[in-house]
């Protein structure tokens, strides 16, 4: 035991201390601020001044003007103005474009095509300016010339929202935004899953390959057992992904806490796909979404769901790390034929998460979320995902002790690949070699 | 005996690495290890270090069965041997050492004397890889001899050391050994057997093939010749039962049909009136009796 723990302590101060781990620790941190920091100033890049824009108005829309945006600013073409004196116009750049509003056939159309001229590319944003101010103004324009009242047809839209409630279970009274608050936290649970297995389990691999081609695995050998070795690796391995794992959430939020008060962005700002309007909820909504959401966030049972995600997150990493150090112990040097066999071992944390995200989050309670929630070598990515749909208690404590008993299996199958593959030099080998090893006396 | 190998068998698969091997070391005995590449000869020393278990048979060391703190009383240097290369030259020892079962200030004051003795005291915060191959051996020795151990296993310990550091630790060896450690000593290159070892095995195919003290072996093998050499004219003739087995200008060898005819061989000499410079019983060499075991052994 004291040996173990010693080894625990050399591999976790000896990657800690690492070049390699002070620099990713530090820089994802620093590549997370930059990004978010760019994207606020990208988002809220005007693409130089606004527009100048002429509105040749040859079917009597406009009464009032049109409110200038951020992005363009309106004036309306002098009656006695014909398209071709204003191309002149813009020609000596006193506008930058022209654009047409061809009268309408009848009331009824419901399509309508407008022509802008310039010589410069439209851009996107400048587009959707313009289609919407002008389907706002033909929208009042058919209003009045229908003579209907603009009250009594606002008063014809409703907003519908969906309220769950128990039939049973009183302690359950979600709101609408539960489902949706639940399918981000576990995307977000999921994911993280996902990175912890594939980064740390790797890590261990590297870690006996290169003990290996050090040439000193003989020497540890002769000291200690393979099978204390190799936990002593996983264990310290551990131990460094939780250390980084903490460090940059603490320094991730921090950046982003510090890049948000540097360039001023607000949340919505951030998400180029949130512009109000477009997506039919208003800025103002958006504000009164976010306390309901983080009181979804709040409202969720996370004692439970973090307890619970940690057995998974041991169970999973224990049998995902022995997995890569059997691995790490068969292929040594060779780099090529350690992704070559690598694959076998990432493609079920990769189809659990594809199960995860598209399956799970679409239908929580289907039979295959279950099954992949109680199937070892997808639950750990799977089950914990499903927590915030509250799955059935039975459900998750099975999935543990399934859990966690392959995994202690895991460990004990890969201690025997591993003994026999690391004092092994300069043969190939072959999974059905890897096989012969596992009944190995001693 | 500080080691006692007894009918010991190691298979892997089908192959059979080890079979039926026994073997004693005396205790403070240099005990050579020899045998072609692929004999068993590591297969064996990884279950004396117990690294492996053999399959059947027992080991002993120092009296007692082998057993879980067993490696703390053993020294290996294997062959495929290294150190970890980021690591910092005191804390990669204070860790081997500790592995070992030192404690940590015991470690200390061993790294602290080995350091004193081979004049690297400024080495402790060094990095592996900044070193040069030599010195790195010279780390290598002390990880290896740290925790003070009864049995020292040095598997082929020279290769790849240049002529300085060979001396270095053949001198290390030959303290140690005069201090009461035993070492097992692993190399086929056996002139270093003849000029190190007292005791041998020799393992060929995993079995061992011929075992025994250095000196006796060597009789047991000589084919008794003789070499004469002297001044002044060669006698004109011998009896029929002395073979000329080599003619040279002022040097003969002979084959007698046994030992005890040298003093005749001697006398016939002398009363034919040559001058005496030289004579010797010439004994085979390891090599020698190495090729011609291994051959009928195949």
């Amino acid at each position: 035991m004291n040996k173990i723990w010693l080894i625990i302590q050399r591999e976790y101060l000896t990657r800690v201390r690492s070049r390699a781990f002070i620099l990713s620790t530090l820089l994802t941190p620093v590549a997370f601020g930059a990004f978010i920091g760019l994207q606020a100033l990208f988002v809220t890049y005007k693409g130089g001044d606004a527009k100048h824009v002429v509105v040749l108005d040859e079917g009597n829309y406009i009464k009032t003007g049109i409110p200038d945006t951020r992005e363009v600013r309106f004036s309306k073409a002098p009656a006695n103005r014909n398209l071709d004196s204003l191309k002149n116009d813009v020609r000596a750049k006193k506008y930058d474009g022209i654009l047409r509003l061809p009268p309408l056939a009848n009331l009824s159309v419901k399509k309508q095509t407008l022509f802008y001229y310039s010589d410069d590319q439209l851009s996107p944003d400048i587009e959707r300016t313009l289609s919407r101010k002008m389907e706002e103004k033909i929208r009042d324009f058919k209003i009045d010339s229908l003579h209907l009242d603009r009250k009594t047809l606002e008063e014809l839209d409703t907003n519908v929202s969906l309220d769950p409630e128990p039939i049973d279970k009183e302690d359950k009274n979600a709101s609408t935004l539960t489902s949706g608050v639940a399918v981000g936290i576990s995307f977000f649970i999921g994911i993280l899953m996902y990175i912890i297995v594939l980064m740390y389990g790797a890590m261990v691999m590297r870690s006996v390959m290169e003990e290996k081609t050090n040439r000193i695995v003989e020497v540890m050998m002769s000291s200690v057992r393979p099978f204390q070795l190799m936990l002593g690796k996983i264990i310290g391995s551990a131990g460094v992904g939780t250390t980084q794992l903490i460090l940059w959430a603490i320094l991730n939020t921090l950046v982003f806490i510090g890049v948000s008060a540097m360039v001023g962005v607000d949340a919505a700002a951030t998400q180029p796909g949130m512009d109000g309007v477009a997506n039919g909820v208003d800025a103002s909504q958006a504000q009164e979404l976010f306390p309901q959401i983080m009181d979804e966030i709040a409202r969720q049972n996370w004692w439970y769901i973090v307890v619970v995600t940690i057995l998974f997150f041991i169970g999973g990493y224990f049998l995902y790390a022995s997995m890569f150090a059997a691995l790490g112990s068969a292929v040594g040097d060779d780099m090529g034929e350690g992704q070559s066999l690598t694959f076998p071992v990432m493609l079920p944390i990769i189809v659990a998460f594809l199960i995860m995200t598209s399956v799970v989050m679409r239908a929580p309670n289907s039979p295959l979320a279950v099954f992949a929630s109680l199937f070892p070598l997808f639950s750990p990515i799977v089950m914990p995902g499903r927590l915030a749909f509250d799955p059935p208690v039975w459900q998750v404590v099975l999935s543990v002790l399934i859990l966690l008993g392959t995994a202690v299996f895991f460990v004990w199958l890969s201690g025997r690949i591993y003994r026999v593959g690391i004092l092994m030099y300069g043969k190939k080998v072959t999974t059905k070699e890897i096989w012969k090893w596992l009944f190995y006396k001693g | 005996m500080i080691l006692s190998v007894q009918n010991v068998v190691k298979t892997y698969g089908d192959y059979m690495a080890v079979n039926h091997v026994s073997l004693d070391v005396p205790k403070g005995s240099v005990f050579g290890m020899l045998g072609p590449n692929g004999a068993g000869k590591t297969s064996l020393i990884r279950m004396i270090t117990t690294i492996t278990a053999p399959d059947s048979g027992v080991i002993y060391l120092d009296g007692a069965k082998l057993h879980a703190r067993s490696p703390e009383q053993i020294g290996y240097m294997p062959e495929e041997r290294g150190l970890y290369k980021k690591m910092k030259v005191g804390e990669q020892l204070l860790y081997l050492g500790q592995l070992k079962g030192l404690s940590k200030v015991q470690a200390r004051q061993e790294i602290e004397h080995w350091f004193t003795k081979f004049d690297i005291k400024d080495w402790w915060g060094k990095k592996v890889e900044d070193l040069s191959k030599g010195m790195q051996q010279k780390i290598q020795f002390i990880a290896t001899v740290l925790h003070k151990p009864k049995l020292l296993i040095l598997d082929e310990p020279f290769t790849g050391l240049d002529p300085i550091n060979t001396n270095l630790i053949k001198d290390e060896i030959g303290q140690l050994n005069a201090a009461g450690t035993s070492i097992i000593f692993s190399t086929h290159r056996m002139e270093q057997v003849e000029e190190m070892c007292d005791h041998i095995v020799l393992i060929n195919k995993g079995k061992n093939v011929l075992y025994g003290e250095v000196g006796a072996i060597k009789n047991e093998y000589k084919e008794n010749l003789f070499r004469v050499e002297f001044q002044g004219e060669a006698p004109a003739d011998f009896p029929d039962r002395w073979v000329v087995k080599d003619r040279k200008n002022h040097a003969l060898t002979f084959q007698l049909e046994n030992d005890d005819q040298s003093n005749d061989l001697l006398r016939h000499f002398i009363q034919k009136g040559a001058r005496i410079t030289r004579f010797e019983e010439i004994l085979p060499s390891f090599n020698e009796i190495f090729i011609k075991r291994v051959g009928e052994t195949e």
